[in-house]
């Protein structure tokens, strides 16, 4: 018996699932429905479902946002209306997805498709890239989506002062404070806006309208100073870039 | 100017009269030296035809080929040549004509003062061609561009109403599909909501006003089927009394506005949203307040979204006024307000 989740912010749709997982009621049972990504994530916390239906677009974080959350990833079969972006990414990384409405037969093949994989740890890193390259797509770039301890912040992109590279992880930091997001620098070169952000250092992003000044520090690198005070250092190659940025 | 904006063909009827009371005076002049009317209007009329001929040239050549500024020189040198030409023509062909060395003698002297009349009238020529032609090509470029224009802005229209969201319609029919399974005769009803709806989109035109009852109606197909898939979190408050559902505005204009409310109260909150809209008459304007929570912490209602700006686009294009949109936002309430000016 595997356990599922349906999330989606319309009961309608949630409805749809659930009716047409009837048929399969001796293989899959649901555990709980979820009005949207929070819930989400509270209800995959408390049962460690092995399934989940995902719908991607949920207000305030979508289904993707949310997904980047979950520790350990169960396999997801999205459904979805229309979304290029995620379409595109679906194709790409072959998760199965499901494109509202969607009938019966399109339905039961997703999920036989699930139950006759053999679990394997595989699914994780699709996800994963699954998820890197819907972050491609416009509504990612404006804000980012953290969880501290149980709770889950959302950054608007505005917001953020500056990134620094932490092992695995990049902190992110805002005037309320600094967030941990398991993401790499590069990930965020590439998602961010290169008119708004510069990577100055390899362990390091400004926000350009934070930066105050820029002093020069040791022989070829520089201390970049910013309105909160903090003082970051600025490489050789991360000088030309701001100087490119900056139009000087 | 007033001569440019005449028809061509009374232009050319003006041309053909210069040519005769050309030829008149140059027969009055010659006769006016002491000769006899037949030499002096063999001379009139020689001379005539010859510099006739030589305007026709340079205006047919002007036609088609404008000169650039650079080659105003080239131009001169025509006149200058073909009044060369016209000189010659009267110095070889009138002794044909009329055999008299009186006259002779005064051909061969006048001759200079007949290159620079020829030389005047010719050039006179070129710039009235030139004038007129530059004059032609002016107005076409402006009709074409006007019509260019008058294309672009329909298109503009076209497109800015036809952002009906293929989400919607998708996630209507998927409401539909769990309805039908369960709710038979509620499925019917959407069905039917969705079909008045599209009708009712496909049907309007963008150039005509419309009461604002009407709008109203149509809109309220909208909100019923957003209601139907939200129906748990989704409320809506109309109002509008009789005076200003009579009011006037550009068909469509209503729905962006409200589609943008209910995106930003449903997606951007998790609690119960309520979408109100309200009509007033303010003076000779109609006015239109929507309003919807939203949260600033999330939301990114960066000034106006897209669906807001093709609505200010709409209304300059219509009104040709800039300030017939505002948008605030505090205290968690988002508000837009347009104002339709009652013609």
């Amino acid at each position: 018996m595997k356990s599922a989740l349906v999330i989606d912010d319309e009961p309608l749709a949630r409805m749809v699932v659930l009716e047409y997982l009837q048929a399969f009621k001796d293989q899959i049972e649901v555990m709980q429905e979820c009005n949207d990504g929070f819930e989400g994530l509270k209800a995959i916390h408390q049962y460690q479902p092995d399934l989940i239906f995902l719908d991607v677009q949920m207000p305030k974080i979508n289904g993707f946002e949310m997904l980047e959350l979950v520790e350990n990833q169960p396999s997801v079969i999205f459904t979805t209306a229309f979304d290029e972006y995620a379409i595109k990414a679906f194709e790409a990384h072959a998760v199965d997805y499901l494109l509202k409405p969607f009938s019966k037969d399109r339905f039961n093949k997703a999920v036989e498709k699930y139950l006759a994989q053999v679990p394997a740890p595989k699914q994780n890193k699709q996800t994963e890239e699954l998820l890197e390259a819907v972050s491609q797509s416009p509504a990612q770039h404006e804000r980012i989506v953290v969880k501290t301890g149980t709770k889950v912040k959302i950054i608007p992109v505005s917001d953020v002062i500056y990134l620094q590279a932490d092992d695995d992880y990049v902190s992110v930091f805002t005037q309320e404070g600094s967030y941990l997001k398991n993401k790499t620098m590069n990930f965020f070169e590439q998602t961010l806006d290169s008119r708004y952000f510069v990577r100055v250092h390899r362990s390091y992003m400004v926000a350009i309208q934070q930066i105050t000044r820029i002093d020069p520090y040791e022989k070829d690198s520089h201390l970049a100073i910013l309105k909160s005070g903090a003082k970051i250092p600025v490489s050789k190659t991360g000088y030309v870039k701001l100087k490119q940025v900056l139009g000087i | 100017m007033a001569l440019l904006s005449i028809s061509s063909s009374r232009l050319y009827g003006l041309l053909v009269a210069c040519g005769l009371a050309w030829t008149a005076l140059v027969a009055y002049v010659v006769h006016d030296f002491g000769f006899i009317w037949y030499i002096a209007l063999t001379d009139g009329i020689v001379s005539s035809i010859l510099l006739a001929a030589a305007c026709w040239l340079i205006n047919n050549n002007l036609r088609y080929y404008q000169p650039g500024k650079g080659s105003y020189i080239n131009l001169l040198m025509w006149c200058l040549s073909l009044a060369g030409i016209c000189t010659a023509g009267c110095r070889w062909i009138i002794p044909y004509l009329s055999i008299s060395t009186v006259y002779m003698h005064f051909l061969s002297q006048s001759l200079t003062i007949r290159f620079f009349t020829d030389f005047l009238a010719i050039g006179w020529m070129a710039m009235i061609s030139m004038l007129w032609y530059s004059q032609q090509d002016h107005k076409q470029t402006e009709k074409r561009k006007s019509e260019a224009e008058k294309l672009a802005r329909d298109a503009e229209l076209y497109n800015l109403r036809q952002q009906l969201q293929p989400h919607f319609l998708f996630n209507s029919l998927n409401s539909i599909n769990a309805l039908i399974g369960f709710k038979p005769d509620e499925a019917r009803k959407m069905i039917h909501q969705l079909s008045d709806f599209l009708r009712g989109t496909l049907k309007k035109d963008d150039q005509l006003l419309v009461p604002l009852n009407d709008e109203l109606q149509h809109l309220n197909l909208y909100l019923d089927i957003e209601k139907v898939r939200f129906g748990h979190r989704l409320d809506t408050e109309i109002s509008c009394d009789k005076h200003c559902g009579e009011g006037l505005l550009p068909s469509m204009l209503l729905q962006p506005i409200v589609e943008n409310a209910i995106k930003f109260g449903l997606y951007d909150t998790t609690e119960k949203v309520t979408v109100s809209i309200r009509g007033e008459i303010e003076g000779n304007n109609l006015v239109i307040m929507v309003q919807n929570p939203y949260d600033p912490q999330t939301s990114r209602p960066k000034g106006t979204g897209f669906g807001l700006r093709g609505v200010q686009r709409r209304l300059y294009l219509l009104f040709a006024r800039n300030d017939l949109m505002e948008t605030h936002q505090n205290d968690n309430i988002f508000t837009t307000i347009i104002k339709i000016p009652q013609l």
